[in-house]
């Protein structure tokens, strides 16, 4: 028996430790437990899937009954497969190194305790997450990792931009929730289980519209979590919390959830047909739309932040395409290069007094040069260079974009090169040229580097060393596409390898280019600088209506004018006579008279009842 | 005697005690009534414990009160009152507790006044005989009108009328239809009225049904308050004193289970409709007024609105999973938004304000009030592995099975429970260092929110603790509703 609720267990260990008495304990304690609760949760994974090997078929564990009523029962049960493998060695491990670096990171915090008992909770719900075995379960986690987001966001909860974005994180994400929760319902309905056995097994006989509406419902939750159109607006304010939180949370693990969710109900999406379509699509737009975005951000966490929305529009690319083994390829190697692009930026603002506008940084390559390079290799990676991750995995989704619809494949192609562009603009201006910042930068411990070398490391080589798509080959149906073509290798990466050229020739070359080009763009320019204002439209369209009319309408016109007002006059009465006994009354006393008047029309009520009743008895 | 009369005379005696006591010395009094309503919860977990799980009512009592009405003191337990009684019995003492130096005039009737209260709510969620249950619900009124009218906030006089007369309305129309039932039964026995009505010998019209099911839930909606029978409630939690507010328990929900559903089955199917629109509306409603309030308690006050339109909904889906949803928030909402209640109340204790932005940064000067608070405001807005979540959920899902555009709606006010409890959060306890003292939590007052945040997490996650007493008797509540409506209408035809 693996014991797989361990997992979750430990990190949950370390919240409670750290959650009650952290703020008694000495740094040192606090950072070994959190760090010591993820690193055993990632050996006991580790362990777990040796004694589980091949895993051919889902281990499942079942503990106790959570709801029940009458026939309808969920469980709280455990499953590992294939695909939850993958999910449990990303969040342990990258979660692990993400850990340590935060000892570094947060070290001068007064939050020390606070932020790692919550980063061992969201470990905890993210965990719980990938090894649920119903749906409703899985809301658990999905809902738990939501709350340590909000929380992680508005970590420094003095300043009001941080807990506004916190609650907008969560209230978006309740958007997307919506949808999720109408999905569960809908499922049951059509079910009568929420067990991912049976729904699975069910789903070919089911009607194909009642899959089709199922899979869209999931879809909706997706978007939120995963920050797809039109619900991705909450993910660059979260760039609000500590760094590390980024690369974890709103890069590495919790963004993917809508992936996973996904890719885990892909036999809803499949028999659908449209659903899938419909994923591919709000994929390709999601991708290209934030990469146009990324590309004039001047916040080096926000344009990194727009890369993550844009890259999440890839896995979703490669799901709706029908390659959900290379979506979740996608995941895994985006998991390590864009934990390492944040890291990494978390090591600049670290070394510049919490500078994050790349304008006032520059010429740090000199100074950092371990950070340096470490994101040039995340770069490289990002864009597709062979042999790096990111080549492998995107290739894949490039591929089955081909097969699935051709404009798909262009889109996917721009997106790449505007990915490769706005990726390196941000490693030029930032390591090269000089110092325009105060103070001395330096280089950063070695508890924030030796993470993020590692880090580095697999963003390099995590692509041919894990071969996901054939570990998963069993699970998804491997689609006609499948298989390598060189020619299209050589024009994705070709691709990445001109975004690059161009960047380097725009800001390293011929400074001069992004102004002149910028000025003569012109509207277009202030369009994308402001994000499309899809933030004012949403708050003129939906957010002030919604206030401005409970407030007015509701609260003022309907409850207090109308509801009120029809009773008031009742009210008026009873109050004028309280008025008049009030001028008979004097001093102390006249509250209680009041109530014993009151209290005797009760009693008189009472005794009326009783004659009532009585006569009843008389009549007959 | 069987366990639940010693229940009802615990804190009757303990009320009468603690009145007649010297008021010299107030923390003697205090000491007494807390003591007397500890012994109480221990006899509530003992009913609990001794439960059987099963559709029929336990620890039952029948005798004749008023021989010449057929009047009987007819009280029981079932999987619903059982967790209602024990709520009631729980609630008391942290209500005393919360109130324990805060509440400094005239001591001993606060206290009693609770006692009285409590006797009368455990005599509302037992009673068997439709004048019992009259009884109990009327002098469940006198506590609070006094707890408000002497303790309460600036504008006491207006909220105490204002809610005096709602009730009463409701309740002079319930009481005519139990009049006119009785001249139909000659007894005001459920039991008995409920086996004559499905042996046949009585037999209601459907006209008569639909009147009779209006009076009572003309009753039931005022005091749960449904929309939009509810302004009264803003009022009254605004001027009432915090602690007392978490005794409010759902009278009203209980009371469409309990009697309307059992008595008048057609009519409370046929009128289902516009009462789960009306509780739709409700839960929307309530809950972007509480976007907009200024004030604490109201803010709670309509998110209870809110709260109530889901339990109404789930009762009228007459699905087994909406009704044990219902029932199930009818727990959640005495301990999460008992909690919240609680917890303002901790607040105003410190700042004497319960304006919103009166607040602000608390969080800084006391990590575990916020703490608490925050967990509160979690179980508030149904986050999973807490109370509410399981309530919610069984609630929506049983009203997707009834008509899935129900749980779209509905759906709506969980996306927006996060928006206020999150506003509302976030405005009390973020933000810059507050300019004055916030002590944290002390003894006392870890001992009030302690055992409810217990509660939260044991209500979300060892739901089975709770739920087969009350599947056990919503069971046969459903079953026996759709038994008897065929029947029924045949026998009123017959007429």
């Amino acid at each position: 028996m693996p014991y797989l609720w361990l997992i979750p267990a430990l990190p949950l260990c370390g919240f409670l430790i750290n959650g009650l008495f952290g703020r008694k304990l000495p740094k040192m304690v606090v950072s070994t437990v959190a760090i010591g609760a993820s690193m055993l949760s990632f050996l006991w994974v580790l362990y777990t899937l040796k004694v589980l090997q091949p895993l051919d078929t889902p281990h499942v564990e079942r503990y106790f009954t959570w709801i029940q009523s009458g026939e309808f029962r969920v469980g709280a049960d455990f499953a590992v497969d294939r695909l939850t493998a993958i999910m449990l060695m990303v969040i342990t491990g990258v979660g692990t190194l993400i850990h340590i670096y935060s000892a570094g990171y947060m070290d001068h915090d007064s939050g020390f305790a606070r932020y790692f008992a919550y980063l061992n909770l969201f470990m905890f719900f993210m965990l719980t997450l990938v090894l649920a075995s119903n749906f409703l379960l899985l809301f658990v986690g999905w809902e738990g990792v939501g709350l340590a987001s909000y929380l992680l966001i508005g970590f420094w909860f003095d300043r009001k931009s941080a807990t506004n974005a916190g609650n907008k994180a969560f209230i978006v994400n309740r958007i997307g929730d919506f949808g999720f929760s109408l999905a569960i319902f809908l499922i049951v309905v059509t079910f009568g289980s929420l067990d991912f056995g049976t729904v699975f097994e069910a789903a070919a006989g089911k009607q194909q519209g009642v899959l089709t509406a199922i899979a869209l419902l999931l879809l909706v939750g997706a978007c939120g979590k995963s920050a797809q159109l039109p619900l991705y607006v909450w993910l660059p304010d979260a760039m609000e919390g500590p760094t590390p939180v980024s690369a974890l949370i709103h890069a590495a693990t919790m963004v993917t959830a809508g992936v996973y969710m996904i890719a885990r109900a892909s036999v809803i999406f499949v028999h659908s047909g449209t659903a899938l379509d419909v994923v591919a699509i709000v994929g390709v737009l999601t991708a290209a739309f934030a990469a146009i975005i990324g590309l004039a951000q001047n916040d080096i966490k926000k344009v990194f932040a727009y890369s993550t929305v844009s890259q999440l529009g890839y896995m979703f690319l490669g799901l709706g395409s029908g390659a959900f083994s290379a979506g979740v390829f996608h995941l895994v190697t985006h998991a390590f290069f864009k934990a390492t692009l944040f890291l990494g930026a978390g090591s600049v603002i670290h070394a510049c007094a919490g500078e994050q506008d790349m304008r006032k940084l520059g010429g740090l390559r000199s100074k950092t040069p371990i950070t340096f390079w470490c994101l040039v290799v995340a770069g490289l990676a990002i864009s597709g260079i062979p042999p790096f991750s990111g080549f492998y995995s995107k290739d894949e989704i490039l591929l089955a974009a081909l097969h699935h619809a051709p404009w798909m494949y262009v889109v996917g192609l721009l997106t790449a090169l505007l990915t490769a562009f706005y990726v390196f603009r941000a490693i030029i201006l930032t390591f090269f040229g000089t110092y325009k910042g105060e103070g001395h930068p330096h280089e950063a411990p070695l508890s924030m580097t030796l993470p993020l070398i590692v880090l580095a490391f697999l963003s390099f080589a995590g692509g041919f060393l894990f071969d996901v798509p054939r570990y998963l080959s069993q699970f998804f149906p491997v689609s006609d596409a499948s298989g390598q073509n060189a020619l299209l290798q050589i024009v994705a990466a070709s691709v990445g390898a001109i975004g690059i050229l161009l960047a380097v020739a725009f800001y390293l070359v011929r400074p001069g280019i992004p102004e002149a080009l910028a000025r003569n763009l012109g509207g277009t320019y202030t369009l994308v600088y402001n994000k499309f204002f899809v933030d004012e439209i949403y708050d003129a369209a939906i957010v002030q209506p919604t206030l401005v009319g409970s407030r007015t309408v509701l609260l003022k016109g309907v409850d207090r004018g109308l509801l009120d007002g029809i009773v008031s006059g009742t009210g008026e009465t009873v109050r004028g006579a309280g008025e008049v006994f009030r001028q008979i009354q004097s001093g102390n006393i006249r509250s209680y008279a009041t109530w014993v008047v009151l209290g005797s029309v009760f009693v008189l009520i009472l005794v009326g009842i009783g004659v009532l009743a009585a006569s009843g008895v008389v009549i007959r | 005697m069987n366990l639940l009369n010693v229940l009802m005379l615990l804190p009757l005696a303990g009320a009468l005690i603690t009145f007649a006591l010297p008021r010299k010395s107030p923390q003697f009094a205090r000491l007494v009534a807390l003591a007397i309503a500890l012994i109480t919860f221990a006899g509530g977990m003992a009913l609990a414990t001794n439960y059987h799980v099963s559709g029929t009512p336990q620890f039952v009592t029948d005798v004749v009160w008023v021989r010449s009405l057929d009047i009987h003191y007819h009280v029981g337990v079932d999987g619903i009152g059982l967790w209602m009684i024990v709520l009631s019995t729980l609630l008391a003492p942290l209500a005393m507790l919360a109130s324990w130096n805060v509440i400094t005039r005239r001591v001993n009737d606060f206290f009693a006044l609770i006692l009285l209260l409590e006797f009368a709510l455990v005599g509302v969620f037992s009673s068997y005989d439709l004048f019992l249950f009259y009884v109990f619900w009327e002098v469940s009124i006198v506590p609070f009108l006094f707890l408000i009218g002497i303790w309460g906030g600036e504008r006491r006089m207006y909220a105490s009328l204002k809610f005096f007369v709602y009730t009463m309305a409701g309740s002079v129309l319930m009481l005519t239809s139990m009049i006119y039932l009785y001249t139909k039964v000659r007894t005001f026995d459920l039991t008995t009225i409920l086996s004559a009505l499905s042996s046949g010998r009585l037999a209601l019209s459907p006209a008569e049904q639909t009147f009779l099911f209006l009076g009572f839930f003309a009753a039931f909606a005022i005091k749960a308050p449904l929309f939009p029978f509810h302004t009264w409630l803003p009022d009254f939690h605004e001027q009432a004193p915090p602690a007392v507010s978490m005794l409010l328990l759902k009278m009203g929900v209980f009371g469409l289970i309990r009697f309307s559903l059992p008595l008048f089955p057609v009519a409370a199917r046929d009128n289902a409709p516009w009462i789960i629109v009306l509780a739709i509306v409700g839960i929307i409603y309530g809950a972007l007024l509480a976007l907009s309030e200024t004030n604490i308690l109201r803010l709670i006050a309509y998110s209870s609105l809110s709260h109530v339109g889901f339990m109404v909904l789930g009762v009228f889906t007459f699905t087994q999973l909406g009704m044990d949803g219902s029932v199930y928030q009818m727990i959640n909402h005495g301990i999460s938004t008992g909690g919240l209640f609680l917890m303002v109340g901790l607040l105003a204790a410190r700042r004497n304000s319960t304006a919103i932005d009166a607040f602000g940064g608390v969080a800084h000067a006391a990590p575990w009030l916020s703490t608490a608070f925050l967990i509160t405001t979690l179980a508030g807005l149904g986050l999973p592995l807490l109370n509410s979540f399981v309530g919610e959920y069984l609630v929506l899902q049983g009203a997707a099975e009834a008509n899935f555009r129900y749980a779209v709606f509905a759906a709506i006010g969980v996306i927006l429970s996060a928006c206020y409890m999150l506003w509302l959060y976030q405005r009390l306890f973020y933000g810059a260092k507050p300019d004055r003292a916030y002590p944290d939590l002390d003894v006392r007052e870890w001992l009030c929110v302690v055992p409810l945040i217990i509660l939260m997490f044991w209500l979300g996650i060892g739901t089975q603790t709770f739920l087969p007493a009350i599947t056990g008797t919503t069971s046969h509540l459903l079953d026996d509703s759709r038994q008897s409506i065929p029947f029924r209408v045949e026998a009123a035809r017959a007429h």
